[in-house]
């Protein structure tokens, strides 16, 4: 039995082709039970996210396997396969599971160790299973699949640091103040950037909000948006020692926070820490300010340079994820081999056995004057013929130890003596999962 | 067996103190728990050693180099334990432990052998006067270690080097709250050492106060952390004054604890 993968992701396929054969999360009933309708198809799980649409699927025709899933994206969806069929990747084999693996461990993301993904293939495969177009196998390699990537994430520090500037604010900001949620955000002027540090910054939990603009209208548009406080420009300076942390990006071509004015701001904190954030360009605070005791001021770009060390970080971290990946695949294609030498086992003798008897049968009818225990001899005689000749690929089947390749010798056995594909079994070996 | 006990906790306290130091490097939850538990043992350790000492010697035994700073280190790793309990960040450990460890083995540079009790010191007043300067001087010990923590993280921040020793240190405000706690803990401690040495002196020497180097040592002492207290609650000193005066205090601390003792002499000066 081979696992096969074909889909598209945000590698291969731009977000108008990606939109397209996206699966509605609600509506997962009827493609999952088409695809397992599919000839040769056995198990079907679909993922599908915003980033990538993916069909695992257990086949014994890999080709074929393949061509029928790719037919299918195109078919469902009313698009042409020539078209699509440029965005599509498949694998087989190790190959899919690596990037099963992978996927789930967040190693192939648009941003490397976010965490979503998990969870979105997680629901993917609790359809699955709800309308059980999952089986044993599929089963098995996705649960893998999740352990994978749990150890991934407790084993490497792939998903421990901001990649945003937004959160590299709010994490800098633990770092200074430990808890934040008695402390104070204060906006200075409007932008994107301020505002999703802002929304952050509430999401994380904090005592209160107040914005403060040039024009006090857009100030107050802003605090009901945020639920905050609006203050007046002009009382900026009396009512920035309630704030903690302080968001500023208006567009005054000259700085609107000097050394000495922040100075006496402190001082009126009682020496309570600050942590200026200068999302402006042109700056709106002094540079200087930084060395007022017990003042933090960072600019963009200081958190512009926060979120690249934490990306370089995360390369590093990938790697010794990748590293986990390839030790798992080895253990889970054990497994899966080992699922098919009992059915092959037995579906060998049994071809031999029916030869066996085919033959003694055709012997006996062609022979007068019998002795005795002629037919006894007989049965004796080729059993043991049999028995002999079956025992060393029979013994080399069982071996289990690494490096044996029991998937090939599976695959050739039931190729030579044409074997049916018998019942899949429980798992042989126990795999620490 | 008393050198058995020492010894002991000498070997258990150098191996929490690996373990924090190693906890430094690569912190994994696994090894500060590590760390905690062989810190809890060298402590019980410890003090089945001072127990044991102070059933031989029949007094509270803080009477010479050796007993007063193997007290004063156990003082130190008790005061830690509460303190890690209470907020949970094992790297304070990797500070502290080093230090604990250090006094521990600085002791077991001095005489063991239990020498016969100086008359003056035979009083009730010897466990009250000195465990409460020793307890003291222990919050003050991670007050210093903790205001040395708090320095590096505010230069990281200052700096924006941001590297892995950043990412493993606590949020300064959490640093700034313990070094304050330890002072609120250690600088009542002292007003009584004083106060009881007072009393005790009066009732020994016939004099309260005989401006002894060891008296004005400890007065300049309490008068730092005095300053220091004072100064956070009226003016807000916190942060990083605080915490340089912090480690200045701990100074004073070990030049009013060693080196009155061994450099200055007086009615203190017990070696």
């Amino acid at each position: 039995m081979n696992i096969i993968v074909v889909g598209l992701s945000h590698k291969t396929a731009a977000v108008e082709i990606r939109e397209k054969v996206a699966f509605a999360p609600t509506q997962m009933e009827k493609p999952l039970n088409a695809v397992v309708a599919l000839p040769d198809i056995t198990e079907a799980v679909i993922v599908s996210t915003c980033n990538r649409v993916e069909i695992y699927a257990t086949t014994r025709d890999v080709a074929g396997g393949m061509a029928r899933l790719k037919r299918f994206l195109a078919d469902y969806h009313g698009l042409e396969l020539e078209t699509l069929e440029k965005h599509l990747y498949s694998y087989h084999g190790e190959d899919a599971t690596r990037h099963v693996f992978r996927v789930a461990s967040s190693l192939d993301s648009m941003v490397v160790g976010e965490p979503q993904i998990l969870g979105q293939i997680k629901t993917s495969y609790g359809y699955a299973a709800e309308y059980k177009s999952s089986g044993i196998i599929l089963n098995r390699f996705l649960h893998k699949a999740f352990s994978v990537a749990k150890r991934v994430r407790t084993e490497t520090k792939i998903a421990s640091s901001a990649v945003s500037v937004a959160f590299a604010a709010v994490e800098l900001a633990k770092k200074i103040f430990g808890e934040l949620s008695d402390k104070t955000v204060l906006l200075i002027g409007a932008g994107e950037m301020c505002e999703l540090a802002a929304k952050h910054f509430i999401n994380t939990g904090v005592r209160g909000v107040m914005v403060t603009n040039r024009t006090f209208e857009r100030a107050e548009k802003l605090a009901q948006e945020f639920d905050a406080k609006p203050i007046k420009f002009e009382d900026l300076l009396d009512q920035l020692p309630k704030a903690d942390i302080i968001l500023s990006s208006t567009g005054a071509p000259h700085f609107i926070l000097h050394e000495k004015e922040v100075a006496e701001v402190i001082r009126r904190r009682r020496m309570k820490p600050m942590f200026f954030i200068d999302i402006a360009v042109p700056r709106d605070i002094d540079p200087k300010v930084n060395d007022v005791e017990n003042v933090y001021l960072y600019t963009v770009d200081d958190l512009n340079g926060v979120v690249a060390t934490n990306l370089e970080q995360r390369k590093i971290e990938a790697a010794k994820a990748e590293a986990i990946v390839e030790q798992e695949i080895g253990q889970f294609f054990k497994w899966l081999s080992s699922l098919e030498v009992t059915p092959t086992i037995v579906a060998l003798r049994t071809r031999f056995d029916e030869i066996r008897k085919a033959e003694v049968a055709k012997t006996l009818a062609g022979w007068k004057n019998l002795p005795p225990d002629a037919e006894k001899r007989l049965e004796a005689l080729t059993n043991a013929y049999m028995n002999k000749l079956l025992h060393q690929p029979t013994s080399v089947l069982k071996k289990t130890d690494q490096g044996n390749r029991n998937d090939l010798y599976v695959d050739a056995l039931r190729n030579l003596f044409d074997l049916e594909a018998g019942e899949q079994q429980a798992n042989l070996i126990d795999l620490e999962d | 067996m008393n050198a058995l006990l020492f010894n002991s906790t000498l070997v258990v306290y150098a191996a929490a103190t690996a373990i924090y130091l190693m906890y430094m490097v690569k912190p994994k939850e696994t090894l500060g728990k590590a760390g905690q538990w062989v810190t809890l043992a060298g402590f019980l350790v410890h003090c089945g050693f001072t127990l044991h000492r102070y059933l031989a010697a029949g007094h509270t035994p803080i009477t010479n180099l050796h007993e007063s700073l193997s007290f004063f280190s156990l003082a130190v790793v008790g005061i830690f334990i509460l303190f890690e309990r209470r907020y949970k960040v094992f790297i304070l450990g990797s500070f502290v432990m080093p230090l604990a460890l250090l006094i521990l083995a600085i002791s077991a540079s001095f005489s063991s052998v239990i020498p016969p009790l100086n008359p003056a010191l035979k009083s009730k007043w010897l466990a009250v006067h000195t465990g409460m300067a020793f307890l003291g001087y222990a919050a003050f010990a991670i007050s210093f270690g903790v205001s040395i923590m708090y320095l590096i993280q505010s230069h990281f921040l200052k700096k924006r080097k941001l590297g892995p020793m950043f990412q493993k240190l606590p949020p300064l405000d959490m640093l700034d709250d313990i070094s304050y706690r330890c002072l609120t803990f250690g600088f009542p401690l002292l007003t009584f050492a004083i106060i009881s040495g007072a009393i005790w002196a009066e009732t020994a020497w016939g004099t309260y106060w005989s401006w002894d180097p060891k008296e004005t040592w400890s007065l300049i002492t309490w008068f730092i952390y005095a300053a220091l207290l004072h100064g956070r609650l009226t003016t807000g000193w916190r942060g990083r004054k605080a915490a340089m005066l912090s480690i200045f205090g701990f100074a004073v601390v070990l030049f009013t604890f060693l080196g009155v003792n061994l450099l200055l002499g007086g009615l203190h000066s017990y070696k």
